[in-house]
């Protein structure tokens, strides 16, 4: 039990901001940190306000005008995979268990090559501001949008949830602010970077943070070699001597043991990345798919790069920070829960003052990522559901703008008023959850829409419909919510991770609706794939980019 | 939707070899990926033991050199594929471009 419950945890990091620090040992004001964080702040809404002036059309307001380049698209989509998460929660995860936070970032790590191959350049081709698009190239715009955008914002949500219950308890600890105060500050400030900058504004947050929380990590990984004389095995070594699993933690440690599991959740992780709104969003902002297409690669070097940084900060903070007396409290414990590891050694290697630029890089992490999933909520809603379905593509561009504005400001404070409301409770699942339903929900209707010619809209909306009903009510059946939130004494679903099992469901609903579907209106649509595949493949008539 | 022009692009020989190149570029990689990474999934759920093992008598076990690898080959087989793309595929796509789009 103990073991499943460690591999929820696994999951959880992916998305939800260190919920775990629960511990409400709130430090005193941290003046250098708060004082960095307002230098990012006043830096990023002088871009909104540079953004807000370039952005008069909807495609500016979903896509930056579709105008940015390789590198820069490739450092905003390493900037969304490497979060506060990511950097906090990998780290601590070594510091615990050594070798299986190694695993958690290989799984991430492993999604990209596949986006690449299969998803990024047809994506460009096909599309112009959402995957929807892209679903209901050939098929009927009404059912596949809205069960499209409803996937859309559902991902949105959770994860918009998760983040704001992480990020306020993080902000807490890191800067002695008010949960109450944290949460709405992240609300405010998401909803102007969205609103009034749209995704240019959204991109060059991301792209800001990215560069400082990459140089931060280079840093702090540079300082811990020069600390162990360059040397990894000396690292490894001293740290294996320090820990209380011993040379244990240079192997997996049971993490991934039961093989259906780890597959599950390899699968979770590999296509829920695929199946993220605003990451898929992502792929417009470029001109054409060759730039698409080099954006994956900026985008998986940082990333890698990144990962690789981690072991050294991971393993290295385990002999810098576990055997410094000032970074545990009376009782032994790491000051702050297990997820301030980061910042500790952040402080260890140098000294206060960085200490505040990367509990500032952590503030910044948070707000970029929750920036990029309001406005892939928003887009859903303006453009999918009040364009496309509501007003048959008949919407004036004014009219959609205000859609989309409205539309932000409506998910900021549910985002707010969700995180309040959840504040103690255990949303651990959440996350498992939002990666399970962007796996299940809009990576196989997407993939089969560019892939089988047979899809049709009946399959498409089965499909989407079985992968989140099934996502959903196998979360509630495992472990994690069953028997740790709802108090059951076993689970009806024995795994932790549904996505091996709800993915299945959603491709086999997907192809079992389409070749039973004999209506002419399915015969159509798969006589019109044969155009799809043709713009797919070449580009011919794919939008371009929007010249001012 | 304009479907009619596009039609003849079908047995334009630069089209079908487009293709061809393509789908063997993409779909082999992704099975190189797919193998390596859950061949690792499965190592770390049978054989955790042979990860764990020293590589040169040292406390660097053979599982931190193979987790490394793979980071390393997952961002060299992207690179890979942009290099393909980039100078066997975009050039055939071009001249497609230019002859086809309206």
């Amino acid at each position: 039990m103990k073991r499943l419950l460690s591999f929820a945890l696994l999951s959880t990091l992916w998305v939800t901001e260190l919920a775990t620090a629960a511990d409400n040992t709130s430090r005193s004001m941290n003046w250098s940190a708060i004082s960095m964080f307002l230098l990012f702040v006043m830096l990023t809404l002088g871009i909104t306000r540079w953004a807000a002036l370039r952005t008069r059309t909807t495609s500016d307001f979903y896509t930056a005008g579709g105008g940015l380049s390789g590198m820069q698209n490739g450092l905003a989509i390493a900037g969304d995979m490497i979060s506060a998460a990511s950097f906090l929660g990998i780290t601590a995860m070594m510091f615990m268990s050594g070798y299986d936070g190694l695993l958690y970032s290989l799984g991430v790590l492993a999604g990209w090559p596949i986006i690449l191959f299969l998803i990024a350049e047809r994506l460009r081709n096909l599309g112009k501001y959402t995957f929807a698009d892209v679903v209901s190239y050939r098929l009927e715009q009404t059912p596949v949008r809205i069960t499209s955008a409803f996937g859309t914002l559902t991902v949105a949500l959770l994860y918009l949830v998760a983040q704001m219950v992480g990020a306020g308890k993080l902000i807490e600890l890191l800067f002695g602010i008010d949960y109450l105060y944290a949460v709405m500050l992240v609300g405010v400030l998401m909803v102007l970077y969205v609103t009034f900058g749209g995704m240019l504004a959204t991109t060059w947050v991301q792209i800001i943070k990215a560069v400082m929380l990459l140089s931060g990590t280079s840093f702090m990984a540079f300082m811990v070699l020069k600390h162990f004389g360059f040397s990894t095995e000396t690292m490894f070594a001293a740290a294996s001597q320090i820990h209380a699993k011993g040379t244990a933690i240079m192997a997996p440690g049971g993490l991934l043991s039961n093989p259906i599991d780890a597959i599950s959740l390899g699968v979770g992780m590999m296509f829920g990345t695929a199946g993220l709104p605003h990451i898929l969003m992502r792929f417009f902002t470029v001109r054409d798919a060759k730039q698409a297409r080099k954006s994956v690669f900026y985008a998986t070097g940082f990333i890698g790069f990144f990962y690789l940084l981690l072991i050294v900060i991971g393993f290295g903070a385990i002999t810098m920070v576990g055997s410094e007396p000032m970074f545990r409290d009376a009782q032994g414990a790491i000051v702050g829960g297990g997820n301030m590891i980061a910042v500790h050694l952040a402080q260890a290697v140098g000294g206060s003052l960085f200490l505040g630029f990367i509990s500032a890089v952590a503030f910044a992490t948070i707000l970029a990522v929750v920036a990029g999933l309001a406005l892939s909520g928003a887009s859903a809603v303006s453009h999918d559901l009040y364009a496309c379905v509501m007003c048959k593509g008949e919407a004036s561009e004014t009219a959609q703008m205000l859609v989309s504005r409205a539309a932000t400001l409506v998910i900021g404070i549910l985002a707010v008023g969700l995180g309040l409301l959840f504040e103690s409770q255990n949303i651990a699942f959440l996350s498992g959850l939002v990666l399970a339903i962007a796996a299940s929900v809009n990576f196989p209707v997407l993939f089969l829409s560019m892939f089988w010619k047979g899809l049709t809209t009946r399959g498409a909306v089965a499909g989407s419909l079985a992968g989140l009903v099934s996502a959903v009510a196998l979360v509630i059946l495992s472990p994690t919510v069953w028997v740790k939130v709802l108090g059951f004494d076993s689970a009806v679903f024995p795994y932790s991770n549904p996505a091996l099992f709800s993915v299945g469901l959603a491709f086999f609903c997907a192809w079992w609706f389409s070749v039973t579907d004999r209506s002419t209106r399915a015969e159509h649509e798969r006589g019109r794939f044969i155009a799809q595949f043709v713009r797919s493949m070449t580009g011919i008539g794919a939008t371009g980019a929007n010249h001012h | 939707m304009t479907d009619q022009p596009l039609y003849p692009i079908l047995a334009h020989p630069d089209f079908v070899l487009l293709v061809r190149r393509k789908q063997r570029l993409y779909w082999s990689l992704t099975a190189v990926v797919l193998l390596v990474y859950y061949g690792f999934v499965l190592l770390v759920a049978y054989a955790p033991g042979a990860l764990g093992r020293s590589l040169s008598g040292g406390v660097t076990s053979v599982g931190m050199l193979v987790g490394v690898l793979i980071m390393l080959l997952v961002i060299g087989l992207t690179g890979f594929y942009v290099y393909r793309a980039n100078h066997l595929i975009d050039p055939l796509n071009d001249t497609l471009k230019q002859e086809f789009e309206p």
